[in-house]
């Protein structure tokens, strides 16, 4: 029973901090971390309230696997209603806060109410603080990190935290953790912020214990190691490359989004991925990528650390970014590069740094600016109403000059902070927002791997590939390969993916291990450390739970049918080059398919019948 | 022959599964900050250095312990803590120079590596094979040794009857 | 050859190994003047806390352990000594010769010269024998009055408590342990303890001791220079210590507070030595030649002594850093070297009051020379390795200005 039974309630309003015993039946029902915050979200908030008002709550949870030796387990997730979307929001982190959180005794953290002045949380086992943040509040989160390590003299410290932009109202700002590691999307660090909370700070030092049967569990562990270290993906080509190991590959075969989606492939590609990432740059023959990284507990190390040459025009004279940090992770690359069509590497590692150093959402922000490019192009913008800056396809330094503004609340950067969706309806291009339910896609277009796009207009959280990676079959064959250009069996593909991914992610443990691991890899983990009752079947009916509920929370805010589909370009204009070429997205044909097998009514509403088997109904 | 512990820091990524491995070995539980081997994390640089005790000849804890609490193995080579002896005074904490011995302040003991008894599970754990327990004479940590001696100038690390 | 070594304590005891280690010939004789086995004086807290029993004093738990190594051990105070002969004469009257001499008697508590210090329920906390007492005494629920809130007074301070004895401290000095820490660390070890319920009374003086009168509950009354007097049933006296000396008048060896020694803890006569708490050694930061009374300098001492006493002055003492950490109640501080820092050093300090917390670190240029610090245990002993190193810190000095929690880094960074 690797749960700690234990959350903090942190009322922001009144100061007051209370302890709760972890309801006993929940977690039998949705696991942790994304199913178990979810459910306690739904019970306490009205599904339609407005997210950036003192009605939301926000929670920061683990799995029962965090904090465990579980290879990757040592992710959390923020689950609150996201101000981007409108619809739930959960956004899943590694790093080192999570099992930090677990060492310290807690399962999951409820905030709610706003508090009267900027302050943060300070945490070491029992002794929970909030605490005054007047000194770190309108600073970076990079300022905020080293601030809280200096107060508290505590090199091991733990901290999440809020940049600038979450507490201009950006409606895509995330929370940073460990420096480079982000509850990224939907703009959960907005939503923090707006509660005055800057920062978490957490010293854990009781551990993770309490394990069913300790011995079943190590040896599931050694067993799920050894798999991950045999598997290419996890064992070679995500150490060595990151996810960037993906940009050539989703490149050739015709689903790497160019130019705001105009096209589907991106000449600059090579310049931008992973390989060219270990290759010595020509100005100071340094390569930019340093060393791979891992999070808590990860046996894969897919993480990114960088440098930017220091010659570079970015960081000309500003020596803070001349060190080593979090460097680009694939859908980063893509959304900052060949959706702008930017291929200089460089650049974008320095505008992933800043998202980092500022807490903003790099996949939103890319499309961003890759609307105003098109937009700007189009006459749509002009450079009175853009400050100047040239927002040119392939524009550098558009690029950088944006991502400043933005992380700064200033001219321009104020229109962008509030995503491609109201940027596009403000300037009166409404179709040229890139996004689902508001969020933007990343990295895969839906042209050329059909099923993702099905995942892209049914995700609960608005455009995402991680709720859904479909990619996994329909490109690198995992579990079996499937054609990414039809749509024949995709629904199918598409509920299977999402609901194993829900309880993935509600384990504890980070997704990508699902590249090397099934449920049958995990279900043994489950079960030395939480019971005999976590079997593969079992754990797939908490996820279809689990995603059940997520749509009941969108219903219930006022999300429809409508609402599940992709923008017109997608259906419409066909892919101009590559395998996909003159193929469109056949979402719209896809979904009375998917209802279906969800067991959804026509208008994307589960049925009773649906509700009672899954438990959500009495 | 004697084994010891060799770390390369260039193949670490900073995952703590020694630290996990360390902890739950001795303590029962995952927790990192209760391990005998540490991860350093140099961001600025980019580089995790994992580190722990080398069992240097001349412990300076062994030779600080007022109560006799820190002994050879000598079978390992490993110097360990007697927990029933220890006092927690925390003398060695200071007198050793490399700060591989610390204070637990939940035991009210003082915690350092032992070398598993011979089977290192930091080792086991590591998936980069930062950390390996080999002969010890194909080690680099003699550096680290004769930083140890360079210190002093004194050691009686000489064979006996001289 | 034949070696004697004066004194059982941590310093003569290491000498005696390590003698035998270089040396598997040599004969070997260790005399103290205790009837005790060799034992520690550091174990004294926590014999006093009933954490470990007199055994657990022990330097050395193995009974065998210096009969198996072959050394002799005799259990009689040395008297005099006659360095033109080359023998020892003992309490008894026993003169017995050697090659190679080790004096390694250490320190005794002294007690200032006040009327009542020799009361029968007065004490101080050095021997084993006075911890027997104070054991005795140190009952839950009585009252006990401390002497000196300085390092011992502050070490046996938690047992004291742990005792459940009601506990007042007077100590002469405006601080606590004013030799090993600074205003603000002494001040806020001071409002930690009082935060617990001691009661210190700091620049506060005990001018006398008298027999209580029969009207009074508690047998002794403890007569303040500004305050009211204390009843108490036991005083513990914790003033100071000085080397053991007083044997060494009429002999020709030179002593000035403890017996003056080189660089190779040699003393003016040449098959003499001296080392731990009787020795006047070098200190490793400023050069200085004093007793610094501590358990790792005592064993450091005996250690080189020995290996001079074999080898010929083959290792020369560098001199020692001197250390001290303490626990608190919880609360633990540390200092090194010159925490005090130097003319002409810099110095970064990061202070949180609120949560007893203190790092400061003093830099001679690009080297660390001292700390001293609060709530501050994990991979301390770096800190020695820093200061005696003399590692330069480079571009770490810089980052340490900024933050000094940094310090483990920097010290890996320079390894
Ligand atoms: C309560 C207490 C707590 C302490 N805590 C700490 C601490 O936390 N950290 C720290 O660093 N230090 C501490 N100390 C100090 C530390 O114990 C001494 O520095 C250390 O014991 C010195 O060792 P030594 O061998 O030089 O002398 P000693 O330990 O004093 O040993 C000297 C020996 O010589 C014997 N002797 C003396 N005169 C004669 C003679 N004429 N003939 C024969 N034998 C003789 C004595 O009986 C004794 O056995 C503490 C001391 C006390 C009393
Ligand atoms: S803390 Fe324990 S092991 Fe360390 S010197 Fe004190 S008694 Fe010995």
């Amino acid at each position: 029973m690797s749960w700690t039974g234990k959350l903090l309630r942190i009322n922001l309003t009144s100061g007051e901090i209370t302890t709760e015993a972890l309801n006993d039946q929940w977690k039998k029902d949705y696991l942790g971390s994304r199913g178990l915050a979810t459910k306690y979200l739904s019970e306490e908030i009205d599904p339609a309230c407005d997210p950036l008002s003192i009605e939301n709550k926000m929670i920061m949870a683990t799995g029962p696997l965090t904090g465990t030796m579980a290879a990757t387990g040592g992710r959390y997730v923020v689950v609150t209603k996201g101000p981007l979307t409108n619809c739930i929001a959960c956004s899943n982190s590694g790093g080192f806060i999570g099992a930090e959180m677990k060492s310290a005794g807690w399962d999951m953290i409820i905030f709610e109410g706003k508090s009267p002045e900027p302050v943060y949380l300070y945490i070491e086992n029992d002794k929970v603080e909030l605490l005054p943040a007047d000194e770190i509040w309108g600073t970076s989160v990079w300022n905020t990190d080293e601030w809280l390590h200096n107060k508290h003299q505590d090199p091991l410290l733990r901290i999440a935290a809020v940049g600038r932009p979450a507490e201009n109202g950006c409606l895509y700002a995330g929370i940073v953790n460990d420096l480079h590691r982000a509850a990224g999307r939907s703009g959960v660090g907005t939503v923090m912020a707006s509660k005055n909370l800057k920062a978490v700070a957490i010293r854990g030092t009781l551990g993770v214990g309490n394990l069913t049967d300790p011995e079943a569990f190590m040896k599931a562990v050694n067993e799920g190691k050894a798999v991950l270290a045999d598997n290419p993906v996890t064992g070679q080509g995500l150490p060595a490359y990151g996810t960037q190991v993906l940009m050539n590959v989703i490149n050739e075969i015709g689903a790497l989004p160019t130019n705001n989606m105009k096209d589907v492939q991106f000449d600059g590609a090579h310049a931008i991925s992973g390989e060219a990432m270990s290759e010595p740059r020509k100005s100071d023959g340094r390569p930019n990528l340093t060393t791979n990284a891992a999070c808590f507990g990860c046996t894969i190390a897919c993480g990114r650390i960088s440098t930017i040459d220091q010659g570079h025009f970015s960081v000309k004279n500003k020596a803070k970014y001349w060190g080593n940090s979090g460097g680009l992770e694939y859908e980063a690359a893509w959304a900052l590069g060949a959706d702008n069509g930017v291929d200089d590497l460089d650049a974008l590692t320095y505008v992933n740094f800043i998202c980092n150093e500022d807490g903003f959402d790099p996949i939103t922000f890319g499309a961003t600016v890759a609307a105003a490019m098109e937009m700007f192009e189009a006459g749509d913008l002009t450079l009175e109403q853009t400050g100047g800056i040239e927002f040119k396809f392939g524009s550098a330094e558009a690029l950088t000059q944006s991502v400043e503004l933005v992380a700064l609340g200033e001219g321009f950067g104020q229109d962008l902070a509030l995503g491609s969706k109201r940027l596009c309806e403000k300037y009166g291009r409404p179709e040229l927002s890139m996004t689902v339910k508001g969020q933007e896609f990343p990295a895969y277009d839906p042209r050329g791997i059909q099923g993702i796009g099905l995942n892209y207009a049914t995700s609960n959280r608005g455009a995402c590939h991680v709720r859904g990676y479909t990619v996994a079959s329909e490109v690198l064959g995992i579990p079996e390969k499937t054609d990414p250009l039809t749509a024949d069996g995709k629904p199918g593909l598409v509920k299977a993916f999402q609901d194993i991914t829900a309880s993935v992610d509600s384990s504890g443990l980070c997704l990508f291990t699902t590249f090397a691991w099934s449920l049958e890899n995990i279900a043994p983990q489950l079960q030395g450390a939480c019971g005999n009752e976590w079997t593969v079947d079992y754990l797939l009916e908490v996820g279809e739970r689990i995603w059940n509920m997520e749509r009941e929370f969108n219903l219930k805010a006022g999300i429809t049918s409508a609402d599940d589909t992709l923008p017109p370009r997608l259906r419409e204009e066909a892919a101009k080059t590559g395998p996909a070429k003159g193929m469109v997205s056949q979402v719209e044909a896809m979904m009375p398919e998917y209802y279906q097998l969800r067991g959804w009514s026509e208008d994307g509403k589960p049925t009773d019948a649906t509700l009672i088997r899954l438990g959500l109904k009495g | 022959m004697e084994k010891s512990l060799v770390i390369n820091p260039d193949n670490c990524t900073g995952c703590l599964q020694c630290e996990m491995a360390c902890s739950y070995e001795n303590e029962g539980v995952f927790n990192p900050s209760k391990s005998r081997i540490k991860v350093f994390t140099f961001h600025q640089e980019g580089r995790f250095v994992p580190y722990t005790c080398t069992q240097c000849a001349d412990a300076w804890c062994q030779q600080a312990c007022p109560v006799d609490a820190i002994s050879l193995n000598l079978v390992t080579g490993a110097k360990e803590v007697n927990e029933s002896s220890c006092v927690g005074c925390k003398v060695c904490t200071i007198s050793c120079p490399f700060g591989t011995i610390n204070y637990n302040q939940s035991s009210g003991k003082v915690i350092k590596c032992d070398l598993c008894g011979g089977d290192p599970k930091c080792a086991s754990a590591c998936p980069t094979q930062a950390i390996s327990y080999v002969d010890a004479d194909q080690t680099g940590l003699d550096k680290m040794r004769k930083w140890a001696t360079e210190t002093d100038h004194a050691s009686t690390n000489t064979p006996a009857n001289a | 050859m034949q070696y004697i070594i004066v004194g059982a304590g941590p310093s003569g005891v290491i000498a005696c190994e390590t003698i035998r280690k270089l040396n598997q010939s040599a004969q070997i004789t260790l005399i103290t003047g205790q009837s005790e086995p060799p034992y520690s004086r550091m174990a004294i807290p926590y014999f006093l806390e009933e954490k470990i029993t007199e055994s657990g004093t022990h330097l050395r738990h193995n009974s065998e352990h210096f009969s198996s190594l072959g050394i002799i051990v005799i259990n009689e105070k040395v008297n005099a000594i006659e360095t033109s002969k080359n023998f020892v004469r003992l309490a008894d009257g026993t003169e017995l010769g050697y090659e190679k001499l080790l004096l390694a008697t250490g320190a005794q508590a002294v007690s200032p010269p006040i009327d009542g210090i020799h009361l029968d329920n007065v004490h101080n906390c050095w021997t084993l024998e006075d911890a027997r007492n104070i054991a005795s005494k140190a009952v839950a629920g009585s009252s006990v009055v401390l002497m000196g809130a300085g390092f011992i007074g502050c070490i046996i301070l938690e047992s004291l408590l742990k005792r459940g004895v009601n506990l007042t401290i007077v100590e002469m000095g405006d601080r606590m342990v004013p030799r090993m820490m600074d205003d603000t660390a002494g001040g806020l070890l001071k409002s930690w303890c009082e935060s617990k319920g001691v009661r210190i009374l700091t620049s506060e003086q005990v001018t006398s001791i008298n027999d209580a009168d029969s009207s009074d509950q508690k047998p002794l009354k403890v007569n303040l220079k500004n305050s009211p007097a204390l009843p108490a049933d036991l005083v513990i006296c914790a003033t100071g210590v000085k080397s053991n000396i007083d044997f060494l008048k009429g002999s020709d060896i030179a002593f000035d507070q403890g017996i003056i020694v080189n660089e190779f803890l040699q003393t003016n006569i040449d098959n003499v030595y001296a080392s731990g708490d009787v020795a006047q050694g070098l200190d490793f930061s400023d050069q200085s030649w004093h007793v610094q009374a501590i358990q790792p300098t005592a064993v450091e001492h005996g250690r080189i002594a020995a290996i001079n006493m074999v080898q010929n002055n083959s290792c020369k003492h560098h001199g020692s850093i001197n250390m001290n950490i303490l626990d608190t109640m919880g609360l633990i501080s540390t200092s090194f070297g010159q925490w005090m820092g130097i003319e002409g050093g810099q110095e970064s300090i990061l202070l949180d009051k609120k949560n007893f917390r203190y790092l400061n670190l003093q830099f001679k240029e690009d080297c660390l020379v001292g700390i001293s610090s609060l709530g501050h245990t994990q991979n301390i002993g770096v800190v020695r390795g820093l200061i005696r190193g003399k590692v330069k810190l480079g571009a770490w000095k810089e980052r340490l200005m900024k933050d000094p929690s940094r310090l483990m880094e920097a010290y890996l960074a320079s390894l």
